[in-house]
């Protein structure tokens, strides 16, 4: 049976992260920093959710409690209705094949030792994929672009976009329903960042994926989300549709940051 | 005649041309944009105009400061240059300020090597740029170390040590790309009101066409080492005559904010 659009896929209540500080004194007291303070949310399926905010604004550390990957945050996750956190994360096998992150710098995502196909092989094994992963293989190399020629190359031997393909593949390998982007096209080119995101949003579509992604970028989210959520000081200032927040934003902060952002001038005709 | 004449700059390593006779001219109060992709030149062809370029490149060509050449110059020659007529901002403050020494004393320094100004005198004047470039409390500022500052308070830092001998000609390589998009904004306005005050001549080097856009007023698009497309901002980003300029303004457009969003 296959999950209705529109129903929750991923639910967070009361997400919060502290971090203590180093002591001001050696019997000061020890400061603390909230670096995500009490987020909640909800990603239907089959929905784009984008995370932005300026550095240092916690959406990364908010993508890694809804990712389980965090013992210390507190709150809990669900997916599909099935517990994320609190619980173990050695318990969430299920949840990495569920939720799968593409993150910025693929030269240091990628094992510059492995070869590409071994690569992509990786979470097929550690998931315990069951199906033929050679074939698998082929199969994502030619949804994200690449020939099978690449299987057998290092992460060295390419451009950044296309190591960032490399990532998306292993990303999608293990048929993940949510796909979790962490500034995925910031370290790339103008001209090969629109290459990348056309790419992400056509296997979104294609693959029938939920999105999330972070990014300090308007336009990119509203490139590829529905939805937007503007993070500031660890706390959501405000959220709603993309394209209804840039036009009208009603906090001061998404106002300023939104009329900060350089444009082109307006085309003429 | 321009303060910066600059014609057939061509930077070799061994057999690649990396820079390919690239020309232009750039006068007082002029706005010149180069943009660019990852490995386009230029970067190299700003280093090559300060004689700054890397041990191994072979460089050529012509760079006029007041109709006086440049290239071939001893380096002691140029070092009297720079920092004084031509001086240059880089993208990364925390790379290019001296972590060991306080900000203030960096800027004093170039006033005190170019300007022959003495040892209190340049720290008062470092003490009043640390105030035009509108870090807080100058007289505070002035005594910290790079580390202590806020990103944009390292790049206000780097702008006043540009700015401090009234260069007639700033080079700015990505002044902002490191920094988040409020900061940015914050440090482009300064930019812009301290060179408009001063009349210097800038050169700025992006990636962003949507940045240099308001920036600039003329712009330079370069690929593979050699210019594409020259002209004024709003003809260039018009009507772009180019292929590869179209390509870059559509991807900018497809994924930049339109005139619905809020403006400033």
């Amino acid at each position: 049976m296959s999950p209705q659009a529109g129903a929750a896929l991923l639910v967070a209540n009361g997400v919060s992260r502290t971090f203590k500080l180093p002591r001001g004194s050696l019997f000061g007291p020890r400061a603390e920093r909230h670096a995500v303070r009490d987020v909640s949310l909800e990603l239907a399926e089959r929905g784009s959710l984008g995370i932005v905010g300026e550095s240092g604004s916690g959406k990364t550390t908010l993508v890694r409690a809804l990712l389980g990957l965090d013992p210390g945050a507190v709150g809990t996750v669900t997916f599909r209705g099935r517990e994320v956190r609190p619980g173990r994360s050695s318990q969430l096998r299920w949840y990495r094949r569920e939720a799968q992150l593409v993150l910025q710098d693929p030269l240091s995502s990628l094992d510059p030792r492995m070869k590409v196909a071994a690569i992509i092989r990786e979470p097929l094994a550690c998931l315990g994929v069951d199906e033929d992963h050679d074939r698998r293989i082929d199969e994502v190399l030619e949804q994200v672009g690449l020939s099978s020629a690449a299987r057998g190359r290092y992460p060295h031997e390419f451009s950044g976009g296309q190591q960032q393909r490399i990532a998306i593949a292993r990303a999608i390998a293990p048929r993940p329903s949510l796909l979790v982007g962490d500034e995925p096209v910031s370290a790339l080119d103008v001209s090969v960042r629109i290459q990348i995101l056309d790419l992400i949003r056509g296997l979104v579509d294609e693959l029938g994926l939920s999105l999330i992604m972070i990014s300090h970028d308007l336009g990119v989210v509203r490139y590829l989300c529905a939805d937007v959520l503007m993070m500031k000081d660890g706390e959501v200032v405000e959220r709603g549709n993309a394209a209804e927040l840039l036009h009208r934003p009603t906090h001061t902060y998404t106002r300023q940051l939104v009329a900060a952002v350089p444009r082109l001038p307006v085309e003429s005709s | 005649m321009s303060v910066l004449e600059v014609r057939d700059l061509t930077v070799r390593f061994g057999e690649s041309v990396v820079v390919d006779r690239v020309s232009f001219d750039l006068d007082v109060g002029a706005r010149l944009g180069i943009i660019g992709e990852s490995g386009s030149g230029k970067t190299l062809t700003a280093l090559a105009v300060i004689g700054l370029a890397p041990e191994g490149a072979d460089v050529s060509g012509s760079v006029r400061l007041d109709g006086a050449e440049l290239l071939g110059r001893s380096e002691r020659e140029l070092a009297d240059l720079r920092g004084d007529d031509i001086t240059m901002v880089f993208q990364s403050p925390l790379t290019s300020l001296n972590p060991l020494q306080r900000v203030g004393r960096q800027v004093a320094e170039p006033l005190r090597l170019h300007h022959g100004l003495g040892r209190a005198a340049a720290a008062d004047e470092a003490v009043r740029w640390c105030g035009r470039v509108g870090l807080p409390d100058p007289e505070r500022s002035a005594q910290a170390f790079p580390h202590q500052l806020s990103g944009g308070q390292r790049q206000r830092i780097g702008i006043a040590i540009a700015l401090a001998c009234r260069p007639r000609i700033l080079i700015a390589d990505e002044p902002t790309t490191a920094l988040d998009v409020t900061v940015q904004r914050e440090v482009l306005d300064l930019l812009d009101t301290l060179i408009a005050e001063q009349g210097t001549g800038l050169l700025f080097i992006t990636h962003d066409i949507a940045l240099v856009a308001q920036v600039a007023r003329q712009l330079m698009v370069m690929r593979a080492g050699a210019v594409v497309e020259h002209g004024d901002v709003g003809d260039l980003v018009g009507r772009p005559q180019h292929d590869y300029t179209r390509q870059l303004i559509a991807a900018a457009r497809a994924t930049g904010l339109d005139e619905q969003d809020v403006a400033r």
